[in-house]
């Protein structure tokens, strides 16, 4: 079993204001551990630093203090230490608008990390990979997807290829930061689904990062809230939601009076 | 960039498809007549230089038959010293297109380096270029050529030179362009995307950043070839240009040296000006088609063409607002 620990990780950023300059507190002595076969939701309002926590468990931050380890051991931030990490550990962003490259062809994209993580070397091995990839976030003919552009795509296939771009390293860690929040509401569940099965099979551990209880509570295991860089509650998906503690968890939930509703809502849609 | 977009069903996941086309073709806009204009002015002036020297006699060889008008033996008539006016076009616009071509690639080199790189690369790499391309955009270009060109004598001021000097005082400009740009693209999404994917340093920016940079750099490198044909032409007026070469700049210097206005030698000075202003033309016209790539505000995707293709008010805010971007 692998796990992906956060250990009291502070990210501070320093903010130009007028004139003086200010330090800003986007993750505040956050702790969590994330383990494969395990969903792991993260919600919290717009700008409480969850897309700052993505972005230090993909060392595409480092953090100001505080600790990231993998299966116990502090992670590395080059060489071949960080391919590893990289090999174990993916993402999908929340914008599939801004998250593939226009100019390239979904094929590229796909083929890149099956080169790079060595899943594949030779042409045949490639053009097999990326077709495998696309059948597996059900997007076919694959044939005829993998030469497209993502400019001819619509938002929730573009999700597809983020997902199936994430899992080309065969990873053990996913983070989905806001998957589905940039879909059309019908989509929604068809994206969570696909995901929510891939894990099942490949055991992954998955950090589902939302703004929507509903799902959180669906597809998640355990719920942190997240306020102002903080995490101010915990604990198992329906105790978070039904019985929450904190007041802005409580506001949270006021402000999405049903979940279950809300949940048919989505999948009447 | 989308220059087509797909139009998504009531279903949602499965979109009808607009158009396919393939990466080059993407860069270019659909069937501009700008662009064809341009493109064909462009085209048989660059092949008349490269030919045209070719096909006549020397454009030194003088003759008797001075300040000759258009007739059969000289097309376009002959100079003070009985030039043949016609063989010298010829030479002059070769020359031109030379200075023009060795200024557009070195001042995309250059802005490409200090903008491009100094950008991705961030923090103190950064802070340096853009100073430095700050500072080499305040050097006043005409005063430093004139002091280069007294320093150098005549007779060592070559088409390198001359280009070289027309190089320096010219890539600044793009470079800021480039550095601003390049800016946002390294913070777009699928350049993380790509560094999560394990893709090196210098692939990101190769593969991930410059093809999208394209039609930015051909739009400057276009626009510097105008600047340096022009600024040739302007530098030979002042006596400033290169010696021993013909270019249309010194064609037009010698022109007037040699009283072609008082004397009323229209052939001497109308054909070389006249190649000058189509060129630029037509590389303009060029530029603006290109501009249309890069900024699709000038696209013909209006309000009215995107709901005529069924989209919802949601899709034609997003689609705006990507305009905006
Ligand atoms: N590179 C940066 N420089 C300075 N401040 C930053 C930077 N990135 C994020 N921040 C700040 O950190 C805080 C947390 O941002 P973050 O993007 O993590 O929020 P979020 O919870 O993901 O919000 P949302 O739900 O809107 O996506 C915000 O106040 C933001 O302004
Ligand atoms: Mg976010």
């Amino acid at each position: 079993m692998t796990t992906l620990e956060f250990r009291n990780v502070v990210k501070r950023y320093k903010v130009r204001g007028a004139g003086r300059s200010n330090e800003l507190l986007a993750v505040n002595d956050v702790s969590f551990t994330l383990e494969s076969g395990k969903t792991i939701a993260l919600v919290g309002q717009s700008g409480s630093g969850k897309s700052t926590i993505a972005k230090l468990l993909l060392q595409l931050e480092r953090p100001s203090s505080g600790q990231i380890l993998l299966d116990g051991r502090p992670i590395r931030h080059r060489g071949k230490g960080l391919r590893d990490y990289r090999h174990q550990v993916q993402m999908v962003f929340q914008d599939p608008f801004a998250s593939l490259n226009p100019y390239h062809t979904i094929a590229h994209h796909l083929a890149r990390p099956l080169r790079l993580h060595g899943r594949a070397r030779t042409r045949d091995q490639l053009e097999a990979g990326v077709a495998r990839l696309l059948e597996r976030v059900r997007l076919t003919p694959t044939g005829e997807y993998a030469n497209k552009h993502p400019h001819e795509l619509s938002g929730g296939q573009r999700q597809r290829v983020a997902i199936a771009r994430a899992l080309a390293p065969e990873p053990t860690m996913l983070i989905a930061d806001e998957p589905v929040s940039m879909l059309d509401v019908s989509i929604r569940l068809g994206v969570l689904n696909l995901l929510a099965g891939l894990q099942r099979e490949e055991n992954l551990g998955v950090l589902y990062i939302t703004h929507d209880l509903a799902t959180a509570r669906h597809f998640s295991d355990e719920i942190l809230v997240m306020y102002k860089g903080q995490i101010v509650e915990r604990g198992p998906a329906d105790d978070v939601i039904l019985h929450p503690q904190h007041e802005y968890t409580k506001l949270l939930a006021a402000a999405a009076p049903n979940p279950e509703l809300r949940l048919q809502q989505l999948a009447g849609a | 960039m989308d220059t087509s977009i797909a139009v998504t069903n009531k279903a949602g996941d499965k979109p009808t498809r607009v158009r396919r086309e393939s990466s080059l073709s993407r860069l270019l806009p659909s069937r501009s007549a700008k662009l064809i204009v341009g493109l064909i002015i462009a085209g048989v002036i660059i092949l008349w230089g490269i030919v045209g020297p070719l096909l006549v006699g020397d454009p030194h060889a003088i003759s008797t038959d001075a300040f000759a008008p258009p007739g059969p033996n000289h097309w376009l008539g002959t100079t003070q010293t009985g030039q043949d006016v016609w063989t010298q076009v010829a030479y002059g616009t070769r020359g031109s297109l030379i200075i023009g071509f060795v200024v557009g690639i070195l001042a995309t080199v250059l802005s490409a380096f200090f903008g491009v790189l100094g950008a991705y690369i961030g923090g103190a790499v950064d802070e340096g270029f853009a100073l430095f391309t700050n500072v080499a955009l305040v050097i006043p270009g005409l005063p430093l050529v004139i002091v280069i060109g007294n320093y150098v004598p005549q007779n060592q001021r070559g088409l390198f030179l001359i280009a070289v000097v027309l190089a320096i005082t010219s890539w600044a400009g793009s470079a800021r362009v480039l550095r601003s740009v390049t800016l946002s693209l390294r913070n777009r999404d699928y350049v993380s995307a790509s560094r999560v994917s394990g893709e090196k340093t210098w692939r990101v920016l190769v593969v991930e950043i410059l093809p999208n940079l394209i039609p930015v750099m051909a739009s400057q490198f276009v626009f510097a070839i105008i600047f340096a044909i022009l600024g040739e032409a302007g530098l030979s007026f002042l006596g400033l240009g290169a010696s021993n070469t013909f270019t249309l700049g010194t064609i037009l210097f010698q022109a007037y040296n040699d009283l072609a206005l008082t004397q009323g030698a229209w052939w001497w000075f109308v054909p070389p000006g006249l190649v000058i202003a189509l060129f630029g033309c037509a590389l303009s016209l060029i530029n603006f088609s290109i501009d249309e790539i890069i900024n699709p505000k000038l696209r013909n995707q209006t309000r009215a063409a995107r709901k005529a293709w069924g989209l919802t008010a949601e899709q034609i805010k997003r689609l705006e607002k990507e305009d905006v971007k």
